[in-house]
Order: C-alpha cells, then structure tokens, then sequence
C-alpha cells in the first residue's frame, strides 16, 4: 500500500474523529498534545483503523501510539 | 415491544434472576445470549423458553472470570447478531462463612465471579459499543453490597465493589453513549436464596417493609426499564429492588 494512501485514509479517519483541521494531522503531530485527544478518544481511534485497515492492534502496541506517524509506521509495517 | 432488533447478553441467564431477566428481555424483542457456567441444560431451557416468545436465544457456556473465554464468548455474539446493544452482568455465586473462618479459597472465588466477571464482560462488550456509540450495561448488584450482611465479607466486598465499578464505568463510558447502572435486589426467590437455613430466611423477611420475598420477575422488571431508552437519561445509578429494606 502507498504511503500517500495510508496517510490520506489516517488523516480523514483522524479529523473525522478528533473534529480537528485536515492541516493540523502532519505526522509528528501527538494525539494528546497537539490535537487534543484524551485516551479514551485514542482507544476509539484504534478501533476505527483497525476496522478500516483490517488489522487487530493489541493493546500493548495501542499503548505505544502517540503520533500520526506511529500509526502510519505501524500500519505500514502491519499491512501486507 | 420496546426492545426490538437489540441484541443482549445475560450471564447466568440459566437460572434465578438471570433467566428472567433472559426472558424478560426476548418478551420485548430482543435477542439474548443465554450465558451459563456448567447448567448446559437449563441454559437449553432458558433458550427454548425465549424462541417460544418469538425472538433469537444462544445458550453460551463460558466462566465469566476468564478473560480469554469471555472475550472469546463477546466476539462469537457480535460475529452472531452483529452487534451488542445491552448486557447484563449478573452471575453471581456465594460462599458464606463467618469471616474469621473464611478460607480464601472461598474470598477468591466469589470475588472472581461477582467482581472480576463484571469487569472483563464489561471490558469485552466495551468494544462493539464504543463502535456503535451506544450500549447499556445493567450491573446485579446486591442490598447486601450497600447494608453488608454477617457471613457474606466476601460477598458484600464483592458486591460494594460492583456499584463503585458502576459509577467508575458509567462516568468513563458517558461521553461515548453508553449508561451503566445497578440494580440492587434484596430478598429473591432463587436457588441463591433456597439454601439458607429456615430461621435466616424467617429473619430476612421480617426486615423487608413490603413484606414479602421478592420474585426474580420483580428484579426482571427493572432490568427491562434500565435496558430500554425509557432509561436513556440514568447513568451511574443503582436501583433498589429490596421490597424496602434499605431506603437512600
Ligand atoms: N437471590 C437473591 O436474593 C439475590 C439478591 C441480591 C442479588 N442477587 C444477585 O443476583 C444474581 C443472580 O442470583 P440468583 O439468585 O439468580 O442466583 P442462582 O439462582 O444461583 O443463579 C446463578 C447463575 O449464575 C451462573 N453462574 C455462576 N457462576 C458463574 C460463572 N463463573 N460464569 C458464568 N455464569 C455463572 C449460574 O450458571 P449455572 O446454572 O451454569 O451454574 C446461574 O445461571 C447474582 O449476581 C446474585 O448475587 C441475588
């Protein structure tokens, strides 16, 4: 999968979620710090990428997302 | 019928409180798992009791203190009914004794199913709820959890322990459409109850306003209310259904 692609999915994912602007979803931004997500609103994240993308996230690696590039990277590196 | 194309799941649904709460729910349409820990058969019946009225059972065997188990019995539902709108945790087991002759053995086991039990089901159905941004979680909680009662430590820690997990759950969940309340029966005509001694029982009656033992249908009938949106405004409560005994 495209980089471009999972990025474009994660981003609309995120803004649809998070009711945040498309610009502000950049990779190094931090759920919690630069777009005011709580940790509930992370867990709900989760769920929704691991529906869009098919995936299952476990909790542990749920734990070690902070960024949208966490998630892009894990997706990446998740995804055949 | 006020619970049409819900999907719930009852634990201890085989028995007692459980299986009229089972029954009562299917009445208003909704389809019901009938979790149960080793009654295969009565589960059967429960089942066979809710497809006479109409509506979709799934008898489902499953220790609700199992977190792989429990989860394993969640996703077979939602996989099943395709989604998971109502759930009430109300297995329950008591093994009474005087606290200073408490074997922990007896601690363990009723705080792992009364207590534990309700935090992994409600764990597990969090999941499909949080996807469907609605859910109702109905916690048995227990008179006993708010008065304490003598030769239950164990029961009433578990039981307390139940209404302070319902309010933590409740406030958590609020902002993602999902209620959490209890009920607290009292005095019910169960198996539970069956096995105490005939002077206890004689006791417990004399303290009840109303006068009288209460049915599992009494207890059914407050569970439906909480299950339905005739509910929608409650989260974090706990309702007595104790013929009076202890009044807030
Ligand atoms: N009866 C009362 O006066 C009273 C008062 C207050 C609160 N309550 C509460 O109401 C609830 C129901 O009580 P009840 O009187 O109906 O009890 P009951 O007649 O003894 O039935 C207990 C039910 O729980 C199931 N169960 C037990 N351990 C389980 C486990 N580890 N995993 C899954 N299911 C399990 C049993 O399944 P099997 O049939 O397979 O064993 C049965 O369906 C309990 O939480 C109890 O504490 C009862």
């Amino acid at each position: 999968m495209a980089e471009d692609d999972v990025l474009e999915r994660v981003k609309k994912i995120v803004v649809d979620r998070l009711g945040v602007d498309e610009a502000d979803v950049k990779p190094e931004a931090s759920f919690k710090e630069d777009l005011d997500a709580d940790s509930l609103d992370i867990v709900e994240l989760v769920m929704e990428l691991e529906d869009e993308f098919n995936l299952e996230i476990s909790d542990e690696d749920a734990e070690k997302i902070q960024t949208v590039g966490d998630v892009i990277t894990y997706i990446q590196s998740h995804k055949s | 019928m006020i619970l049409k194309e819900k999907v719930a799941l009852v634990t201890g649904a085989s028995r007692g409180i459980g299986k009229a709460i089972a029954l009562e729910l299917a009445r208003e349409g909704a389809s019901v798992i009938v979790n149960y820990s080793g009654n295969k058969s009565r589960a059967e019946e429960t089942a066979s009791a809710i497809e006479a009225l109409g509506a979709e059972a799934l008898p489902y065997q499953c220790d609700v203190s199992n977190e792989a188990d429990v989860q394993e019995m969640v996703k077979t539902a939602v996989k099943k009914f395709g989604h998971l709108d109502i759930v009430v945790n109300n297995a329950g087991i008591t093994r009474d004794g005087l606290l200073m002759r408490m074997k922990e053995a007896d601690w363990d086991a009723v705080l792992n199913t009364n207590l534990k039990g309700v935090f992994l089901v409600t764990k597990a159905a969090l999941r499909p709820m949080i996807r469907q941004k609605q859910g109702k979680i109905i916690n048995i909680a227990s008179v006993v959890g708010i008065l304490g009662n003598a030769s239950q430590a164990n029961y009433a820690a578990a039981k307390a322990g139940v209404i302070g997990l319902t309010k933590a759950s409740a406030r958590e969940m609020a902002s993602k459409g999902i209620t959490v309340n209890a009920v607290a029966p009292g005095f019910i005509v169960t198996d539970m109850t069956d096995e105490l001694p005939e002077e206890v029982k004689e006791k417990m009656q004399n303290d009840i306003p109303l006068g009288r033992p209460g049915t599992p249908e009494d207890v059914a009938k407050v569970v439906r209310f909480l299950a339905s949106e005739d509910s929608g405004y409650m989260t974090g409560q706990i309702l007595n259904v104790d013929g009076g005994m202890a009044m807030q």
